[in-house]
């Protein structure tokens, strides 16, 4: 018991750090692969980590007519919430570092966190156009959290036919046991479906385009964050490149769980290595997937046509997945 | 209705409106203009907007200048257009001075200025997907351009800044040798029409942000007085090349052209400008082919000696008017001689001018994700606009009527003294 506890404690700011340099490299590649997609040739890999670097010792500034105490204390709670989900997920051939102390549904509220702290900020600083910002943060997310719902409750819906008995919500659980090994043709033509709906709710949560109606820059001057400088800039950055690793980990969590050193017969230390290094294979595809390709390929929505997008056609998509993987287990 | 000023945010999230400014300095604005909305929710209530930031006295300049001289300014009120405001320039001066331009000059004039108008266009285009923060299409379209830049350069020894008018003609010749890299160019626009119109019309986030957004109907572009393609995507048939054929154009039999050719009917929305000014690059690449093929020999300048042409110019006396179907729509120079060094007046009048009043009619009711592709679909040029601004010791006046009239009568008896009458 002492000695979990200790491994936790000791692990703990291994993952924070590992979660925020690695949220960086991807936002690094991420503007490299976009730069490359826009025949452009782009920043270096590194530049995210010299952003970060540069707000750090530019001067902080809290806006006069803001509330200061609040708009000083979100970002904060930005970053620490998303490090914090970090500790709930599987992460490569390491299990949940929390497992135990906090399941799916946890997580789906905990990653309501960053995106309020974003609201409360924007309303916090008293700028008009942070105000634009904070309320269309706000309806963005409650636009997207209803087929993400569906998501995550489908997948448990179906672990619980499969296996009574099990703690579904349980992360370790989930990505111990492939959804789609459960599932005939219907069900997994329905898997397929969910998993398009949670990509399509990756660029809401991360606001990137064409769902960045929070922060659009041409409208609203970087909306929520127009306010913002130095320090807490550069927290809300962190929380975000955090945030990207955190819902790449949950995709892969509910979808591509799978490990290579199974097939492979890697043994102990060599095997959660190859796990490790498969794992950020397969984050840099959800990353892709998810948000690189989308915000090159698209133009930005208005804040109604997003919520039309979530409302209408994801939640659309993810029932009909629903309905697929139900007819699937009434037939099976 | 209670008015919440800027600033004072926080108590916009009640159901009350709430006055948003945009601009002078803002991302989505390349030059200084505020608009002041009351916005209700996301929806624009009322619109407003504050002109004059960036006078630059360039008028009162020029009449301190000879027009050889002034050329020079007349190319620099906008990046842009620096053709489009010479060659209407030129055309007051020669008409004040009787100077008949020889055909070769005419021709390589309406060359450059359709070269000027497929690069504006087409920057247009990219700007105006950034707008709606599709930047890969900025970034594409933008690459599209540069191969017409590098045939300005080619032609004119500059990217932007073109030089190439002078009084009475043009300065530098096309060669026949250089006839093929310009034709070269013009197919490889022919050819990315297709490609361009499939980015800009089919595609469903594109169309989706600019299909009914902004709408002007054809009787406010009447009413309001709108030019260039504003108008013409409000089905208004109204191109100078058309009406008034000046330059080559009275060879080139333009028309004017309307969005329902590409897209079956007429809607005077924001994807309709788009449809217009796709359009007109590839009307303009035709036109540059029909001018290579139709070039006469001759002259290029009606006096190649610039002394010669100054001194008469001095000579010249009278009032002149020039206009040009500039890429944002008509633009007006007109100049005043009395037989001296310099003009005894310019004013410039630029389409933008014109096209300022439509964004209320355009705006109201609309989304604040609206405003700056709403505002940059007329593609506005502040610089070319601002021709004045009213200062007393450093503070901003807004003059009524009444005042504005007593001002100018004031200023016509001066002229009058001036004049000797």
């Amino acid at each position: 018991m002492i000695d979990t506890l200790l491994y936790q404690i000791l692990l703990v700011p291994v993952v924070a750090a590992a979660g925020i340099v690695l949220g960086l490299l991807y936002k690094g590649i991420d503007r490299v692969l976009a730069a490359r997609m826009q025949a452009r040739v782009g920043p270096p890999v590194t530049q995210p980590f010299r952003d970060v670097k540069k707000l750090l010792i530019k001067e902080n500034i809290v806006p006069e007519n803001a509330v200061k105490w609040l708009f000083s204390l979100m970002p904060v709670i930005a970053l620490s919430a998303s490090i914090v989900i970090l500790l709930y997920l599987p992460l490569g051939g390491m299990g949940p570092l929390l497992h135990g102390h906090g399941d799916l549904i946890l997580v789906l509220y905990m990653l309501i966190f960053p995106s309020l702290a974003l609201v409360l900020g924007g309303f916090a600083s008293g700028s008009p156009y942070a105000t634009v910002g904070a309320q269309r943060e706000m309806v963005t997310m409650l636009s997207y959290e209803f087929p993400l719902a569906i998501t995550a409750v489908s997948i448990a819906w179906l672990l619980s036919i499969a296996n009574p008995g099990l703690a579904v919500f349980s992360l370790g659980i989930i990505s111990g046991n492939p959804v789609w090994s459960l599932v005939g043709p219907a069900g997994f033509a329905g898997l397929a479906l969910l998993f398009v709906t949670l990509l399509l709710v990756m660029p809401g949560e991360l606001g990137s385009v064409p769902f960045d109606v929070a922060e659009a820059e041409t409208e609203i001057a970087a909306g929520v964050l127009v306010e913002y400088s130095g320090r807490n800039l550069a927290l809300f950055y962190l929380a975000d490149a955090v945030k990207t690793i955190v819902l790449g980990a949950i995709v892969i969590a509910l979808f591509l769980p799978w490990g290579i050193s199974g097939p492979l017969g890697l043994p102990g230390m060599m095997g959660t290595l190859a796990d490790g290094l498969f794992f950020l294979v397969k984050l840099f595809g959800v990353i892709f997937a998810g948000s690189i390709f989308i915000r090159v390929a698209v133009a930005r929505l208005r804040i109604t046509q997003v919520v039309k997008a979530y409302w209408g056609y994801a939640t659309l998509i993810a029932l009909i997945g629903l309905l697929l993987i139900s007819i699937d287990i009434v037939l099976w | 209705m209670s008015k919440v000023k800027p600033g004072t945010g926080r108590k916009a999230c009640s159901s009350d409106s709430f006055t948003l400014s945009i601009g002078p300095v803002h991302p989505a604005l390349k030059e200084p203009v505020r608009f002041n909305c009351e916005i209700l929710g996301e929806k624009v209530t009322r619109v407003d907007f504050e002109l004059s930031q960036v006078h630059r006295g360039i008028e009162w300049i020029g009449t301190r200048r000879n027009p050889v001289q002034i050329l020079y300014l007349a190319e620099r009120i906008c990046g842009i257009c620096n053709i489009s405001h010479s060659l209407a320039f030129c055309r007051a001066v020669e008409s004040v001075a009787g100077i008949e331009v020889p055909a070769r000059a005419q021709y390589i004039r309406t060359i450059i200025a359709e070269l000027e108008r497929i690069h504006s266009h087409i920057l247009w285009a990219g700007i105006a997907a950034h707008e709606i923060g599709f930047d890969s299409v900025l970034h594409y379209t933008w690459r599209v351009r540069e191969r017409v830049l590098d045939i300005i350069e080619y032609l004119t020894g500059n990217r932007i800044t073109k030089a190439m008018l002078m009084i009475g003609g043009v300065r530098r010749d096309i060669a026949e040798k250089q006839y093929p890299r310009i034709r070269e160019a013009m197919n490889y626009y022919n050819r990315y029409f297709d490609k361009l119109k499939k980015i800009f019309l089919a595609d469903p986030i594109i169309k989706a942000r600019t299909r009914d957004t902004g709408i002007l109907s054809k009787a406010d572009g009447l009413g309001l007085c709108v030019v260039g393609p504003t108008a013409r995507a409000s089905g208004i048939k109204k191109d100078v090349r058309q009406d008034e054929p000046y330059a080559a154009y009275p060879d080139l039999d333009v028309r004017a052209i309307t969005p329902d050719e590409i897209t079956g009917e007429i809607r005077g929305d924001v994807y309709d400008r788009i449809a217009v000014r796709l359009l007109e690059v590839r009307q303009s690449a035709k036109m540059i082919e029909k001018c290579l093929r139709q070039m006469p020999a001759g002259k290029i300048a009606y006096e190649e000696k610039v002394p010669k042409l100054l001194a008469d110019l001095r000579g010249a006396e009278g009032e002149g008017i020039g206009r040009h179907e500039a890429p944002r729509g008509e633009v007006f120079h007109y100049v005043k001689m009395v037989g001296e060094a310099s003009p005894f007046s310019w004013k410039v009048r630029a389409p933008t001018y014109n096209n300022l009043l439509s964004w209320i009619p355009m705006l109201l009711g609309e989304q604040i994700a609206d405003i700056p592709i709403v505002a940059a679909s007329t593609d506005p040029c502040m610089s070319c606009t601002n021709r004045a601004v009213i200062t007393d010791s450093g503070e901003r006046k807004v003059l009524g009527q009444d005042m504005l009239h007593k001002l100018s009568v004031r200023k016509t008896s001066e002229l009058r003294r001036r004049l000797g009458k």
